[in-house]
């Protein structure tokens, strides 16, 4: 198999889409969701998609093989929330282990299978790690401002258990993503650390961050390049944003980053702004419009798709890219 | 291939400074201006900060962060160190606060302990990237890089200080040596990125007078230059603010001495630091002749750069007047001669002044303790109130050697002639001095130790980092007269609980003196002073020290002293503990299973002469006026002081001396035109404890309950829980046991002489009536308790204690009164009104509020044990409030609301 660090600086690679989008085509019912295993579960299930890679692991398998097809070099296990603390919701902490090894089992199959038969384009899988739905440094109740609802005790422990089933479970890149509390990013970041240090291994790591809105900050506060300044002790593959914004918006955060770190850089954002009813759609062809002034600029490293994302999308981009030259990595930085 | 996108030339810009983050980027470059600190938000810096912290006063103390920031402050720096704080839980919360408030969460935080656990703690609730201020190689390499791994994993820059095993890089070559070794273990076995290093390289004082602190400055300097070119990328700081220690109080000096250090030190590659802006002068604006001085001290140009900066000094500060050699002083009194000579550390004429003052006194060393100690006492309170510098002081110490030098021959001579006085090698006493364990800081005990030696104590000085053994053991050895200790970083607070504590255990009995910057009252009192049975004493100028082991060791005031002292930090800690939350506690049940055990078996118990009750009227006030305690008088007319010293006292000496004056005119008056009426009332009764925290006594027929109260604080092993039933034997015992309760006052007319001089206008004579009364009140029932002690009850015969020793409280027994904390009980005084028919008979009477009426009145129980012993109850929990109510047959409200003081919130 390829070497991803040595790939990513000859093409620009490409992320999947959408797990989310592409499972709504199923309309799954609560039954699909609980499955055999789980039909006696006392709360509901429904809505948990991470639960489908132990429920329905064809149905993902089928995603991913959907996303490889359309030109996909790197697949996100579909563990956006599987850690104890998301998992909460349906009280399936004790799941947390199965599901996020099954999740990368089922993803790293599908894509060995992808890398037999084209050896030249080899796929790789990404652990995906998502921000759980609490924040380490804001308070959720306004009455109490020095309130935490969790602790960066609490996240390193969650993120460390994900983080191990994701290795185990054979993923390729660790991808701690939608980072919009960095002081969250900064425990899973600290949990991998240790994983690197106590299983001796080397891991690469991607870490994409969530700017909110035209604020350009993230949800805790930060600028990018706070934000960049915040996680730079940690080496990284990659380092980009996601979700939240669409294309366009996403540039001149982009810009910041690709200006001041001598990672790699990620764009996954979202198929546009919500309309009205809450759906995105930008077309496959609006977006790769939008996205083909990163590649002009040399912006990036890494694209791919985030909230409202289909194959077709990522078809789009993937043809566009081939087009272009990747961002030059590591140029920034010069040792005297 | 040709791409698209392949003739793209994207910037390269080199870059490897430090970075930090809030909210928004700090980037640090070569280019970049100096990084101002902000230092507010320093528990240790910042008397305010700490109090808004203390108590709980977050909003405000986050307006001081604010300030800060709006002033320009780049980072701030966010320190927790105070020895009753918790650090870790403050920090916590502060830092929590501060993330909510975008205004200042923008700048970087810069997370400042001594504790590792406190700055893990920082790193864990903030998002940005940090400073950790500091870590060192002070503990040996290995805590070192665990901590320099971890800094790392929680992705923050850090201050590594210039400090290793053997102690602070005082020298140019020790700063080299130790930040290299640093640097080569962080960069090349952590892997620490080199730019996240920044060097505090030990800013130090400058012209304290002592020749080993000329080339401090200079030492930083040029330490500074060396690390900038030697070790790639790093960063230097400091907290600019030391280097013009020495003259603290006088602004303009300070600021010059600040702008003129980091001019050169910035020049010199120092690119960080802890600033007060507004203690800076511009360098350009610093005029030409204070600009000279100033750089001379700081670049050590000459010899005479500090006595030259002094001199200079003193016209900055407006004494202009002084410069001119001015010789009228020589024809004040001898006493101002002398005081004179010292204040202002003039030699020239010391020797023929004592040789005058010796020929007036009886005995020489009468020239020590009287001539020399005033003006010495001026030297302290003027150095005590930031009036007089560090190196004046140790000019007037040399004034001071000197005249003891030339007074010792004659004090050896006279002790031959009369070989019985004392203390045989012409010293006041020996004194021990040592910086604890894991503490380097010694500038202030040094002074300590020349301004003690020159007031004629012999000093021990083992220097610094000196483990406890070694301290404990040399006391015994020398046979010391005092142990002090100093320590300056926080961890040295524990050290010093922990000596006394071993003090206590190897029943040590000689003073423990407490000194060093972190070092407080609060925490002497709270802390350190509840380990040592004997006299702890917290000294918060190295100045005021003389004062304070003179009280100690003169045998005329130490006992009165330690006992002062002692009753001090009981109050203090009482009122401290009071606010103090999160107490472990035992349940009522609990506590009396770990109460006080007397062996009864082996107890001596009197018999009282004179069993029932007895009246006195008309008493003689002027019997009290020799016993009367002065120095709570002053306290309530807020002069601060201990009679008699305060009426020398450099404040408000002045004021105190008119007060005085005014008060023995008006006391002639009360004496002669009889203005007060004193009575008093006491029973002694036959008396057992029943059912652990009752005391039940008989009078004939008659049966009453005293029902005390117990602490219930989780105490340590073999501390017990006290009640004051404790020192009453126990109805099982089969043992007669006795117990005296008492009422005096001298408040009958006090009221009528206050509200006439209140129409005549005179609220000074009004309050002083009042005020004297009082200390009358408290006079008679010292005179009274006396009596009973020798005569009425006479357990203590033979008692033959002066007037200072009864003050001091010395004798056996003990006079505890409701609402005072051994029993914060007020409802008490109703049964002791009942037993005794106070109001009946000597007409003081309880309020609503079970005041007492008159004001002037005294009330309280009588244990004649020798064991029996003052203590506070402290808190106390709810199922006592419960069992209490039903002991005393009220509502578990009633009980509640007159308890509610002493209930443990939580």
């Amino acid at each position: 198999m390829g070497n991803i660090e040595k790939i990513i600086e000859e093409r620009i690679l490409i992320l999947d889409g959408a797990m989310g989008t592409m499972l709504q085509r199923y309309n799954f019912s609560e039954a699909d969701f609980r499955g055999e295993r789980f039909k006696d579960w006392p709360y509901p299930l429904q809505g948990n998609n991470d639960l489908l890679s132990l429920t329905k692991p064809d149905a993902i398998a089928e995603v991913h093989r959907k996303y490889l097809e359309a030109g996909a070099d790197i697949l996100e296990t579909n563990t956006f929330s599987s850690t104890t603390i998301a998992m909460a919701d349906y009280h399936m902490e004790e799941l947390v282990y199965d599901l996020n090894y099954e999740s990368a089992r089922i993803a790293k199959e599908v894509a060995e299978k992808f890398t037999s038969m084209c050896p030249d384009k080899p796929r790789f899988v990404a652990g995906s790690m998502g921000p759980t739905n609490r924040t380490a440094s804001m308070s959720p109740d306004v009455n109490d401002p020095g309130f935490r609802a969790i602790s960066f005790e609490e996240l390193r422990k969650a993120y460390k258990q994900q983080a191990e089933a994701l290795l185990d479970g054979g993923v390729d890149v660790l991808l701690v993503e939608t980072v919009f509390d960095t002081l969250n990013a900064k425990a899973a970041l600290f949990a991998i650390e240790e994983i690197k240090e106590e299983r001796n291994i080397s891991v690469p790591v991607m870490v994409s961050g969530t700017i909110t809105d035209a604020s350009g900050r993230t949800l805790s506060g930060q600028t990018a390049e706070a934000f960049l300044i915040s996680i730079s002790h940690i080496p990284l593959l990659s380092i980009g944003l996601n979700c939240a914004l669409g294309a366009k918006q996403l540039t001149p955060y982009l810009e910041v980053l690709s200006q001041k770190s001598d990672a790699a850089i990620s764009a996954h954002p979202n198929a546009g702004l919500p309309n009205a009813f809450g759906e995105y759609d930008e077309t496959p062809e609006q977006m790769a419009d939008q996205i083909k002034e990163y590649l002009e600029k040399g912006l990036v490293n890494i694209v791919g798709g985030c909230c409202g994302t289909t194959e077709e999308h990522i078809k789009a981009l993937a043809d566009l890219a081939k087009l272009y030259d990747p961002r030059k990595i590591g140029s920034i930085c010069t040792t005297e | 291939m040709n791409k698209l996108n392949s003739e793209i030339e994207r910037q390269t810009p080199k870059r490897r400074g430090l970075t930090l983050s809030g909210l928004e980027p700090l980037i640090v470059t070569p280019e970049s201006n100096f990084v101002n600190v902000g230092e507010r938000t320093n528990v240790a810096g910042s008397k305010k900060f700490l109090r808004l912290i203390n108590e709980e006063k977050f909003e405000e103390a986050l307006d001081i962060a604010r300030e800060q920031v709006e002033g320009g402050a780049q980072i701030i720096d966010v320190n927790m160190d105070d020895g009753l704080l918790d650090g870790k839980k403050v920090m916590v919360k502060f830092l929590n606060l501060i993330m909510a408030e975008p205004d200042i969460a923008r700048v970087p935080i810069m997370i400042d302990s001594s504790k590792w656990d406190i700055i893990e703690a920082g790193l864990q609730v903030v998002q940005g990237k940090c400073v950790v201020n500091s870590i060192s190689l002070k503990e040996g390499e290995e805590e070192f890089i665990r901590h320099a791994k971890l800094v790392k994993r929680y992705g923050a820059a850090v201050i590594v200080m210039a400090f290793d095993e053997d102690g602070q890089a005082d020298n140019y070559e020790r700063r080299l040596e130790i930040s290299k070794r640093s640097y080569d273990i962080l960069v090349n076995r952590v892997k620490f990125a080199p730019e996240d290093i920044i060097f505090d390289l030990n800013i130090f004082p400058v012209a304290t007078g002592m020749d080993e602190h000329k080339r401090n400055a200079l030492d930083f300097i040029e330490a500074t230059a060396w690390v900038k070119k030697n070790l790639p990328h790093c960063s230097v700081s400091g907290g600019v603010s030391n280097v013009s220690f020495s003259f603290r109080g006088n602004n303009p000096v300070r600021e010059a001495m600040h702008s003129v250090f980091l001019y050169h030190a910035i020049k010199a590659g120092m690119n960080m630091g802890i600033v007060n802006p507004s203690m800076l002068e511009v360098y350009d604006n610093i005029p030409k002749d204070l600009l000279d001085r100033v750089e001379d001290v700081i670049l050590n140009r000459r010899d005479d750069a500090t006595e030259r900066l002094l001199d200079f000094a003193e016209s900055v500060v407006g004494n202009a007047k002084e410069r001119t050699v001015d010789l009228s002083w020589r024809k004040n009194s001898l006493q101002d001669r002398i005081t004179h000579a010292l204040v202002k550390g003039v030699d020239q004429y010391i020797v023929e002044d004592v040789e005058e003052a010796r020929q007036s006194v009886a005995q020489t060393i009468q020239v020590i303790e009287g001539h020399l100690m005033i003006g010495m006492n001026v030297v302290g309170d003027l150095f005590g109130s930031g009036k007089m510098f560090l190196p004046q002081v140790v000019k007037s110490a040399r004034v001071m050697k000197k005249a003891v030098a030339y007074l010792l021959p004659f004090i050896e001579e006279e002790k031959l002639a009369s070989p019985e006085s004392e203390d045989g090698n012409g010293h006041a006493g020996k004194i021990l001095m040592a910086t604890v364990k894991g503490d380097v800081h010694d500038i202030g005990k040094n002074i300590v130790g020349v301004v003690l030696a020159c007031n004629n104590y012999e000093i021990i000085d083992l220097g610094v980092m000196v483990p406890p053994e070694k301290i404990l053991q040399t006391a015994v050895d020398e046979n010391v007269d005092a142990i002090g200790l100093s320590g300056l970083i926080t961890p040295s607070l524990d050290e010093m609980a922990f000596l006394a504590k071993e003090m206590e255990r190897q029943n040590f009995s000689i003073p423990l003196l407490i000194g060093g910057a972190t070092t407080s009252k609060a925490h002497t009192a709270v802390k350190i002073d509840p380990q040592y049975k004997n006299t702890v004493v917290h000294v918060n100028d190295a100045s005021r020290a003389v004062t304070v082991v003179g009280d100690l060791l003169q045998k005329e005031t130490s006992q009165k002293y330690t006992e002062s002292v002692k009753a001090d930090y009981e109050v203090f800690r009482q009122q401290f503990l009071k606010r103090t939350k999160h107490k472990e506690y035992l349940s009522i049940l609990d506590a009396r299973k770990n109460k006080y055990a007397i062996d009864w078996q082996a107890s001596d118990i009197t018999k009282p002469y004179q069993l029932g009750i007895q009246i006195i009227e008309d008493f003689d006030l002027r019997k009290l006026e020799e016993i009367l305690d002065w120095t709570p008088f002053f306290r309530s007319w807020e002069l601060h002081g201990k009679y008699p010293d305060i009426l020398n006292d450099e404040l408000v000496g002045k004021q105190a001396t008119e007060l005085f004056a005014d008060a023995q005119g008006m006391l002639r008056r009360i004496f002669e035109e009889k203005w007060l009426t004193a009575k008093a009332i006491y029973g002694l009764f036959p008396a057992n404890t029943v059912n652990d925290d009752d005391i039940e006594l008989v009078d004939g027929a008659r049966k009453f309950k005293f029902r005390t109260l117990r602490q219930q604080l989780k105490k340590h092993a073999g501390k017990p829980n006290f009640a004051l039933a404790d020192f009453i034997a126990p109805q099982e015992t089969g043992i007669q046991d006795y117990i005296g309760c008492f009422c005096v006052t001298t408040g009958f007319g006090t009221e009528e002489k206050a509200e006439m001089f209140r129409k005549d206008l005179d609220d000074y004579n009004s309050i002083m009536v009042k005020a004297l009364s009082d200390r009358l009140a408290e006079a008679f029932a010292e005179y009274l308790h006396k009596d009973v002690r020798t005569k009425y009850w006479g357990y203590a015969a033979d008692e033959n204690l002066s007037n200072q020793e009864l003050i001091g409280e010395v004798y056996k027994g003990i006079r505890p009164a409701p609402g005072y904390p051994a029993c914060p009980d007020h409802l008490e005084k109703l049964t002791i009104w009942e037993v005794l028919g106070v109001k009946e008979k000597i007409g003081v009477e309880l309020t609503e509020s079970l005041a007492m009426w008159p004001a002037s009145s005294v009330s309280g129980y009588y244990f004649a044990h020798p064991e029996a012993r003052y203590f506070g109850i402290g808190k106390i929990k709810q199922d006592q409030v419960v069992n209490f109510a039903e002991r005393k047959g009220i509502s578990v409200e009633e009980a509640s609301k007159w308890l509610a003081p002493s209930i443990a919130d939580d």
